[in-house]
């Protein structure tokens, strides 16, 4: 994984609808269908019961993940200001969790649920932390509600997205200590083994520990580049939500969620920032089609064929406001601020053919201007495509050979524009190439259907 | 908290310091001179090694000890020298690190 957070892409147009091209990053596709009722105005960073079609179950799930994201990490905050001790700190947290996610299934989310968790890490910690009289007096001190300075969090997301520690164990560590969530949870939406999420996360709190990584918002000078790795961070959860995600997988923990936690919760902390605001947005814009994305029979329906009256007009509404008020703002565009400006160009058009093609391309070109990356210069190509033709869009993929080979869609693009020259063998060719590299089931039902019939 | 700046020197940076002339050898002297003076408060102990060639290594894991020729690894990155630092945090190590201005790689550790 990269922490530059821009290796990917945000939000590629469907390449003349029949590439799942309309996926951020990777080229693997796959989302639940059909969740219309996250928490749309969540700038407060508050969550909300979710309205999932998951059924009951699955709904109590998500009304019990977002009161445990919501009070894991003020109680994080709190017991690492208090203690001064990440890891101890953590271990607390932790334990409180997985206390509440084994017991408020069965009796209920309390009333308070915050003064709940915060009595359980109370008392446990006096009780794990019997010999360090030092943190028994602290711990004693531990109340809800607590009088921590509000930029508490954000000194917490700064830690454990800290470039010091590997791409990995900063996400495991965020989710886990920011987001509330267990070990197991963690594990099972990464498809990880359990023992490698815990071992990974152990090694990072004692990296965090013995190496002195502090537990502080950065200085001015360090802010733009500390905040990139944490945007990176939520990006990727994003991505990896988005992606690995099918229907089948409704019941996973929904990174998708954490990742539009997080992003409004930085934007609430950090409103200074417009790439903040960017990533929320983006991430906003997606969500707002997630209802289209898959069929009744849980299958990928690409940007051009998908029903537009199953996307989210408010949400779309909204995200695109948020996305202008911070570009007028602060006018300091950035990789995140234009993946959510070309989303939003594909959201607002009514139609695949109305599709606002030249200001996409315009858009890509300041992208690939900040991020040069070949897969962004590969999603380019696909909006020249509309403006300029097949010919001068193959031209442009030409020259990605070296970087792409190995790069599923970039074969699957070649074979689009090979078809619509009528070069059908060579299609042919690129498409079976592109079969080969897609590990995605949704990605390869598509291409074996466009093998059979191309 | 005390940490170890080790200076690593790549293939490429003994290429360029061999191609530098009389002034411009004495201008990155000179640059590494005044980092040791702006971070004098923080510095604690430091030393420049002398070039990989002279180095002999050691290994003690035999019945015997041996004596090799050369660093412990052959690689084309190798330890030129390090700088002991006293801050608060590795921030602070960091912030230091970002403005040495010779070597192209700079490892830091704490001392435990």
């Amino acid at each position: 994984m990269s922490t530059s957070g821009q290796s990917g892409d945000g939000s590629a147009p469907g390449s003349a609808g029949h590439v799942p091209a309309d996926l951020p990053g990777h080229d693997r596709g796959g989302d639940r269908g059909g969740n219309p009722g996250w928490d749309r105005d969540g700038d407060d960073g508050g969550d909300r019961a979710e309205d999932r079609d998951g059924g009951p179950g699955a709904r109590s799930e998500q009304v019990l993940a977002g009161v445990v994201r919501e009070h894991a990490s003020r109680l994080a905050a709190a017991l690492i200001s208090l203690l001064g001790d990440f890891s101890a700190a953590e271990d607390l947290v932790q334990d409180a969790v997985e206390t509440a996610l084994r017991r408020w299934p069965v009796e209920g989310v309390p009333q308070r649920p915050q003064a709940w968790l915060y009595t359980v890490a109370r008392r446990r910690g006096l009780d794990v932390l019997r010999r360090e009289s030092n943190y028994r007096a602290k711990l004693a001190e531990l109340r809800w509600p607590e009088a921590a300075p509000t930029d508490d969090r954000l000194r917490l997301i700064f830690t454990c997205c800290h470039p010091a520690l590997a791409p990995e164990a900063q996400i495991a560590l965020t989710l886990r200590v920011v987001c509330g969530l267990s070990t197991a949870q963690i594990a099972a939406a990464f498809v990880v083994p359990e023992p490698t999420v815990a071992q990974r996360i152990t090694r990072a709190k004692k990296k965090v520990g013995e190496a002195g990584i502090p537990y502080r918002i950065p200085s001015d000078e360090e802010l733009p580049g500390r905040l990139r790795s944490v945007l990176a961070v939520v990006y990727l959860l994003f991505n990896e939500g988005y992606l690995s995600s099918t229907p089948e997988r409704a019941q996973a923990r929904d990174l998708v969620d954490d990742a539009e936690w997080l992003a409004a919760l930085l934007a609430q902390l950090a409103p200074a920032e417009p790439e903040v605001a960017g990533l929320l947005a983006l991430i906003r814009l997606h969500r707002a089609r997630g209802a289209a994305r898959f069929d009744e029979r849980g299958r990928l329906v690409l940007l051009a064929d998908q029903d537009r009256t199953r996307w989210d007009r408010q949400a779309i509404e909204q995200a695109a406001a948020l996305l202008t008020r911070a570009a007028r703002a602060h006018r300091r565009p950035g990789p995140y601020q234009l993946q959510a400006a070309i989303a939003a160009c594909h959201a607002e058009a009514a139609s695949f053919e109305e599709t606002d093609w030249v200001q996409i391309l315009v858009l890509y070109d300041m992208l690939t201007h900040l991020v040069p990356s070949p897969v962004t210069r590969m999603h380019r190509a696909i909006a020249l495509r509309h403006v300029h033709g097949a010919e001068a869009a193959l031209a442009e993929l030409q020259k990605l050979e070296h970087d792409l080979a190995r790069y599923g869609l970039w074969h699957a693009t070649r074979a689009e524009l090979l078809r619509e020259l009528g070069r059908a063998d060579e299609a042919r060719t690129c498409d079976e190439q592109a079969l080969a590299l897609t590990v995605n089931p949704a990605q390869q039902a598509l291409l074996s259907e466009r093998l059979r019939w191309g | 908290m005390k940490y170890v700046l080790m200076f690593v020197e790549t293939e490429q940076f003994a290429r360029q310091l061999e191609a530098m002339g009389e002034l411009e050898l004495r201008q990155a002297y000179e640059a590494v001179g005044q980092w040791f003076t702006e971070h004098a408060d923080k510095i604690t102990h430091h030393a420049h090694l002398a070039p990989v060639h002279t180095a002999t290594t050691m290994r003690l894991d035999g019945a015997e000890p041996v004596i090799t020729d050369g660093p412990f690894v052959e690689g084309k990155e190798v330890v030129s020298g390090f700088a002991e630092v006293e801050v608060a945090d590795l921030d602070e190590a960091l912030k230091i690190a970002r403005s040495w201005p010779a070597c192209p790689i700079v490892e830091i550790r704490p001392l435990s």
